[in-house]
């Protein structure tokens, strides 16, 4: 099993480490609801070392991205963070990404899921063989600490002298924070604001010691892997192998405003542009329970007795204090108010369709 | 840690003796190995249920677990504190977050089941 450079760090704060994605990494600390309510309230801090990171370098790097990706990258100036996908030729998910451009138009790097960073960077390595630019996987050199919720830049400022006022949403810059040089991005996973620290220090917990040391007095927790999920759940941001695959298209998974079909060519781009011309016959919807119980990963969902679908994630949300989840509907049954039922056990549970994010922050 | 006055079985729950009847609950390390419970999936009272039958449900945010009858018996009482404040079960297993009563079929099947020093010692082979 592989451990992230704070595993030690994680032991000392008390952290119940589990594997994941074949990492060591820690699932809760003080507990799950405090974890998710501290993000919500206060702020947390995670380590997401797993994430994988892969550089494209080279003067056709942006063609790169932009034929493997079906956002448009060309609208990415240096200092500039874009949510998209890698998508297969069925316009189905390789995986989901970030793209951080570094430079016009030779250097990209690309944040993908732990599970499937080998994967992934197999496919972009194939792709890339027809076009002048080099893929690296860096993953192991990276660590990757994600400071989120409302008190994020009170508490990350006095450690940094990037000035993140001035630092918008899906933007990044270079600087050191704790006195280690690291790039800083307000990105995340749990639907707060907050920032994204890359680093290719090997003491990496020197960042992490600061901001706790500053942090907890104002209410920081170190949040593990289990409140990561029903953060991002209540935001409804997608998991790689619940919500997202090589299964379901980008539209499906109501993903359009990723697809940028003006852009030219990219892989997929056929298959969607039919798609979206003849209709979605299912499309990703949230769900909440109305009866008592969770519903969860693969739980059958029927509409008028007949099986429709599978959850796709499922679980509680500890600030929406519902049992929520996302499933795939075929289009006729997607309609906000429409009435399901989830077979928990041995029990049909009444849930409906609800308007999603689940969570959405109060912008100040 | 673990009452002197209650029996353990190998799937981390307990059970208590009250003349015919026995409570049954899960331990302490079950509660920490769900986490926060959020949610307690009871029986009917009038249920019966066979030794090694999962007789109740137990919801954390993370996972489920069925609770175990470690004996037979017939359900006469289910804690309905659980209802609205499932949470209990995580501050205090071995007491106020008891699941249910259970009228027992056969006292024997208590000699199977462990006393707290078996049950500790049964745990320090469960964690490494």
């Amino acid at each position: 099993m592989k451990k992230t450079r704070l595993n030690q760090v994680h032991r000392e704060a008390g952290g119940r480490l589990i594997e994941f994605a074949g990492w060591e990494m820690p699932v809760e600390y003080r507990g799950l609801i405090d974890e998710h309510l501290a993000v919500r309230t206060k702020a947390g801090l995670f380590d997401v070392s797993h994430m994988g990171e892969i550089m494209i370098d080279g003067p056709e790097a942006l063609a790169l991205v932009q034929y493997l990706t079906p956002n448009d990258a060309s609208k990415l100036l240096p200092g500039q963070v874009q949510y998209s996908a890698l998508t297969t030729p069925e316009g189905t998910f390789v995986d989901d990404l970030l793209v951080y451009c570094l430079a016009v138009p030779d250097k990209y790097l690309l944040v993908v899921n732990a599970a499937n960073t080998d994967k992934d960077f197999a496919w972009v390595k194939d792709k890339a063989a027809s076009f002048k630019v080099k893929a690296t996987n860096e993953s192991d050199r990276y660590s990757q600490l994600a400071l989120q919720g409302p008190l994020a830049q009170d508490i990350l400022q006095p450690l940094t002298e990037l000035d993140l006022g001035q630092m918008k949403s899906f933007h990044f810059a270079f600087g050191q924070v704790a006195g280690i040089d690291s790039l800083v991005s307000r990105t995340g996973y749990t639907g707060e604001d907050g920032f994204e620290i890359y680093t290719l220090s090997e003491t990496p917990d020197v960042i992490w010691k600061a901001i706790v040391a500053r942090g907890e007095p104002l209410g920081l927790q170190p949040v593990g892997l289990g409140a990561r999920d029903t953060l991002r759940l209540e935001a409804k941001l997608m998991l790689y192998g619940n919500d997202i695959s090589d299964k379901t298209t980008v539209l499906e998974a109501d993903l359009k405003w990723i697809v940028k079909f003006q852009k030219g060519d990219f892989l997929g781009k056929a298959v969607l542009e039919k798609q979206l011309a003849e209709g979605l016959k299912k499309k990703l919807v949230g769900f909440e329970l109305i009866d008592k119980g969770i519903a969860r990963p693969h739980y059958p969902v029927y509409i008028g007795g007949q099986k429709v679908s599978e959850v796709c994630s499922g679980s509680y949300g500890p600030y929406v204090k519902k049992a929520i989840g996302l499933v795939y509907l075929p289009i006729e049954f997607t309609a906000i108010g429409t009435e399901l039922e989830i077979g928990i056990r041995d029990k049909m549970v009444k849930a409906r369709v609800v308007p999603t994010p689940f969570y959405k922050r109060e912008k100040k | 840690m673990y009452p002197e006055n209650l029996y353990y079985s190998q799937d981390h729950e307990w059970l208590k003796v009250e003349g015919e009847e026995v409570v049954l609950g899960i331990t302490d390390f079950a509660q920490k190995q769900l986490g926060d419970i959020i949610y307690v999936d009871l029986p009917a009272a009038g249920k019966s249920v066979e030794a090694h039958q999962t007789i109740a449900t137990v919801e954390s945010v993370k996972s489920v677990s069925d609770v175990y009858s470690p004996v037979a018996g017939e359900v006469v009482q289910v804690n309905q504190a659980l209802v609205q404040t499932p949470e209990i079960v995580n501050r205090d297993p071995h007491g106020q977050g008891w699941i249910l009563r259970l009228k027992i079929k056969d006292k024997s099947e208590l000699s199977k089941l462990m006393k707290a020093a078996d049950y500790e010692q049964f745990l320090e082979g469960q964690e490494h």
